[in-house]
């Protein structure tokens, strides 16, 4: 049952960039490291110590914007290609210079969008849905905190590996309405910025974190814009994209609510944005702040880097390394292949490696659809049972080729068998279809025996003839029967060609 | 002479020639620090054995034949505001007691990779704030010349070394004037290198896009071998400017020809003591002589440079000195406090009240609602004021004037007073403001026997020329053989 409101969800990401070294040191940028391991004058903020740009932390970046479809820092008054790092002023302990080196004004990348597919059939395929992306830019990652959670009230402590590591900021307008395309969204975003190298985006470990601005819009026809909305909420603390949907619904309902008890005051031009943490074991969001007590940040230019000139040149060479992006390539395999909306979107969720597998095969196949079919039959239950990934699997996709036109013939048991052999023994198709006790078919021989079962059944061949089709299926199931393992397609096919003949 | 106050090209001659060792020369300054530093009150720390252990080695190196650096054997003070390792390093600040770096900053590494010995840290306005270190929370450094009067600041330590023989040479920070007012005010030679010259990794930050590093010496000679040490790219800084260094001391000694000085006629106004005045005009007629043209320039916005300094670089301060929390290192106060308490007690009892006046001031300018009006604006009219020099330098190769109002005041005399304060740098401040290059040199005394110096102000990365123009006036005269009798 739809619900009696509209829910208007914007998204904060952050993403960790996949970088050998930390934004502005040469410490490693590893997670999982022993605490205050990776650290150094500059990430621990000593005195007289400079930041110094990471270049390919820059690259990485301005990859995910040309991802994300965005202009690169073109802005008004400015050479084209400027871009520039501020500081934001803030005291925490896990921040040691208490600035973080950000970016504010004048950011690398902003005015993008992201093509996201939505409400899922199998039959019609996808929705394609444009969401806006407000801008992207980068800056350093603080630490982390550990408080004592014995409740004897011990020391906090700090952790200072994360600290300098580079973040990419993805803030989008409030194009989504439904749980369903913000995690929509965060898969695509995912699954791009995985495919492009950028990130791996593990939100349990951290390197992808999500934000989410929600509020309801309520239908009235005597609102001047046709609906009364909600004040903003901006959700934290989400650590899946479970709990990101979750939390939407939670607090889109609460919100409309609210609203019901209060139509007059809680509304959008009433009351501020205010923050929210998502309590995931108790499934409700926490009011925790006010915006407007919130920190005046005091940004201003970092005086300790130099701006950053993005030229065309870097630009070219940095889009020379990407690669097709998802969605390009779902629309490719439909048309190139003949594949389902479903099928591509299922093939270009495993990823490029597991596309190029696909594309192999089905290139010696000549027939992408029975590829993908054949694919999804085999290769991707044994892939999931090894724990393999596609690159680590032993059967090639030459060798799975080979394997399909082999075993066209044969019925689906016979096949898994047959594959079930090739894998673990890593024999040819042609010897395991001997270990599966599977004879060559002999067309000929096969032929005579439908020929004399169409003899030896003359009432289904008279029923047949009258137009009762499934009489056709005595005589089939007559041939199997004398014919241990003959694949059951052939058979139909030359009990076909010889009723026509009757 | 004793080898006190020799320079340090003295020095290195005395050992090329076998007649001092790097040994003697380094007793002969720790005897002069024991001797003279409790009047002179220049030093926060002194490096006794390790100094002469580092001499030992460099003797025993020359003994060897092996090659040795530009400035082998010869003792240099740090001013506390560069990270030593393993040396304390305090900024003259309570706050940063007890902290040892555990790295050295860039231009320390260069002049120990030189053969240099660090032979101590100086005393200064704590986090270079102020003119006159006396906002020193350790100590007051009396000027060598009057120890009734003040050294200048804030790198008073490091000038008051020099000039009174406790060090040949030492390092300064220069920000609104902090190289030049101090060595103008303790007669020696002080240079403020163009911003990007010299690398600032190690230097503790008070205005990140103000402060650069440079050196006091007693001669212009001495000032070009140190430059030639320090200046230069470094990948850990990315505002230091990757550009060649100049053989400077190669070329000191060539004559510039038909030299054009820019003689601005903003840095001869009110506020300027009648009797710098004279010197300076004295200094210039001398510069005629020598075949100079003086030309009359203008600077329409220098009225402005201290206003917009003291916005940009109490803003920049705020940021940079909000690291001095007590939460990682230094001070942090013995009282039970929440988070949020526990930055202010520690902040509010280790920083002294000119820190926290600049920290206010610079938190004010850009806090929402204010910055338009005054961290916004200022930074135009610093376009502006580059502007007016880059507008002066189509006319002159260098612009001179006095470095300082007056000669050194006594001590307390501004103290009460900030904005007096203030003013003591308004010569110097625009050099900042704009990137350039500036350098002041004795050039005569008051009658009470106070130094005067004569600064010299250069395009960018025109140090070359600078140091030429600086040596031609210093052959022609003998203010930089005076020494005071402490
Ligand atoms: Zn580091």
């Amino acid at each position: 049952m739809a619900e009696p409101y509209k829910i208007v969800i914007g998204l904060e990401v952050h993403v960790q960039l996949l970088t050998k070294t930390k934004l502005f040191c040469s410490c490693p940028n590893k997670f999982g490291l022993p605490p205050n391991s990776a650290v150094c004058p500059v990430c621990l903020g000593l005195p007289g110590s400079l930041p110094v740009m990471n270049r390919q932390a820059f690259d990485l970046a301005l990859k995910a914007a040309l991802a994300l479809n965005c202009q690169i820092a073109s802005h008004a008054d400015q050479k084209p290609g400027f871009t520039k790092w501020d500081r934001k002023n803030y005291y925490y302990p896990d921040l040691p210079k208490n600035y973080q080196i950000s970016q504010y004004d004048l950011p690398f990348s902003h005015d993008g969008f992201l093509d996201i597919n939505v409400h899922p059939d199998p039959k019609k395929g996808y929705t394609a849905k444009k969401v806006g992306i407000i801008r992207a830019h980068l800056e350093e990652d603080a630490g982390k905190n550990i408080h004592d959670e014995s409740g004897r009230g011990g020391d906090t402590r700090v952790d200072l590996n994360r600290t300098g590591t580079p973040l990419l900021e993805i803030v989008s307008h409030p194009d989504m309405n439904s749980p369903e395309e913000a995690i929509a969204y965060l898969e695509e975003i995912r699954l791009m910025l995985r495919e492009l190298g950028v990130s791996d985006c593990e939100m349990q470990e951290g390197s992808l974190r999500c934000d989410a601005n929600v509020n309801v819009h309520i239908p009235k026809a005597d609102e001047p814009k046709g609906y009364a909305a909600t004040p903003l909420v901006e959700i934290k603390n989400l650590n899946s994209f479970r709990s990101v949907g979750r939390a939407i619904t939670y607090e889109a309902k609460r919100q409309y609510e609210q609203f019901q008890k209060d139509p007059v005051g809680y509304r959008i031009d009433k009351l501020l944005k205010t923050t929210a943490g998502w309590d995931d074991p108790r499934g409700r969001t926490e009011v925790q702040r006010h915006k407007e007590e919130a920190a005046d940040y005091r940004y201003f230019p970092e005086p300790d880097l130099v701006p950053v000139i993005v030229t065309k040149e870097q630009l070219d060479a940095v889009k020379a390394t990407m690669g097709e992006l998802p969605q390009a390539q779902r629309q490719r395999l439909q048309t190139q292949y003949g594949l389902s909306p479903s099928d591509a979107e299922v093939f270009v969720a495993k990823g490029r490696k597991t596309v190029a597998y696909l594309e192999e095969v089905a290139k010696i196949v000549g027939d992408g659809k029975a590829a993908a079919n054949r694919i999804s039959d085999l290769v991707f239950p044994a892939l999931n049972e090894r724990k393999e990934e596609i690159d680590e699997f032993p059967v090639t996709a030459a060798a799975y080729a080979d394997f399909v036109k082999q075993t066209g013939s044969l019925n689906k048991q016979d096949r898994v068998d047959v594959f079930k052999i090739v894998l673990e023994k890593g024999v040819s198709v042609e010897d395991a279809k001997t270990a599966a006790g599977i004879k060559a078919v002999d067309e000929s021989a096969l032929r005579e025996s439908a020929k004399a079962a169409i003899a030896a059944n003359a009432k289904a061949v008279a029923d047949f003839k009258a137009g009762k089709d499934s009489a056709k299926m005595a005589i089939v199931g007559f041939v199997m029967k004398n014919n241990k393992g003959a694949p059951n397609d052939v058979v139909r096919k030359l009990v076909d060609e010889e009723l026509a003949k009757v | 002479m004793s080898l006190t106050e020799k320079t340090a090209a003295e020095l290195l001659a005395l050992q090329a020639a076998g007649k001092a060792s790097a040994v003697e020369i380094t007793d002969a300054f720790l005897a002069s620090i024991a001797d003279r530093d409790q009047k002179v009150q220049a030093f926060m720390h002194v490096e006794g054995a390790n100094a002469k252990a580092v001499a030992a080695v460099i003797d025993a190196k020359r003994k060897s034949g092996a090659k040795l650096g530009a400035l082998a054997g010869v003792p240099i003070a740090i001013k506390d505001v560069l990270c030593t390792k393993g040396i304390p390093t305090t900024c003259s600040s309570k706050i940063l007691e007890g902290f040892v770096p555990p790295y050295d900053a860039t231009v320390v590494a260069r002049l120990k990779a030189a053969d240099a010995i660090l032979i101590g840290k100086t005393n200064m306005d704590e986090f270079a704030m102020g003119s006159s270190t006396e906002n020193s929370a350790y100590k007051t450094t009396r000027n060598p010349w009057d120890p009734e009067r003040i050294p200048g600041g804030s790198s008073g330590g490091s000038a008051a070394a020099v000039a009174a023989c406790l060090a040949p040479v030492s390092l300064g920070t220069d920000t609104g004037g902090s190289i030049r007012q101090p060595a103008s005010l303790c007669g020696i030679v002080g240079i403020k290198p163009t911003y990007g010259r010299v690398s600032r990794y190690g230097m503790i930050a008070f205005a990140s896009s103000l402060d650069q590093i440079g050196p006091f010496t007693h001669d212009v000679y001495d000032n070009a071998l140190l430059m030639e040490i320090i200046s230069g790219f470094d990948p850990h800084d990315a505002t230091s400017v990757n550009q060649p260094v100049p053989a400077y001391t190669k070329t000191l000694n060539d004559k510039v020809e038909g030299l054009r000085i820019g003689v601005p006629k903003e840095f001869f106004g009110e506020g300027l003591d009648s009797e710098v005045e004279a010197a300076i005009r004295t200094a210039l007629k001398e510069y005629e002589k020598l075949g100079a043209k003086l030309i009359d320039v203008s600077l329409p916005h220098s009225s402005y440079a201290v206003s917009v300094y003291y916005i940009v670089a109490t803003a920049e301060a705020s940021s940079n000195l909000a690291r001095f929390d007590g939460m990682h290192y230094g001070h942090r106060t013995k009282q039970k406090a929440d988070l949020i308490g526990t930055y202010a007690k520690s902040r509010g009892e280790a920083f002294g009240k000119e820190v926290q006046r600049r920290i206010m001031l610079g938190t004010y300018a850009l806090s929402s609602g204010y910055k338009d009006a005054y961290y916004l604006k200022a930074l135009k009219v610093r376009r502006l004021i580059k502007n007016d020099f880059d507008a002066a330098f189509e006319k002159c190769d260098v612009i001179m004037g006095p470095t300082a109002p007056t000669a050194a005041f006594k001590k307390g005399e501004k103290s009460d007073n900030p904005l007096a304060m203030y003013l003591s740098d308004i010569y110097t401040i625009s050099c900042n403001l704009a990137g350039i290059a500036g350098l002041s040199i004795p050039c005569g005394f008051t009658k009470t026997n106070l130094p005067i110096g004569l600064q010299l102000l250069s395009p960018p990365f025109d140090e070359e020329r600078m140091l030429r123009v600086a040596r031609m006036y210093e052959a022609a005269t003998d203010w930089h053989t005076k020494r005071p009798t402490v």
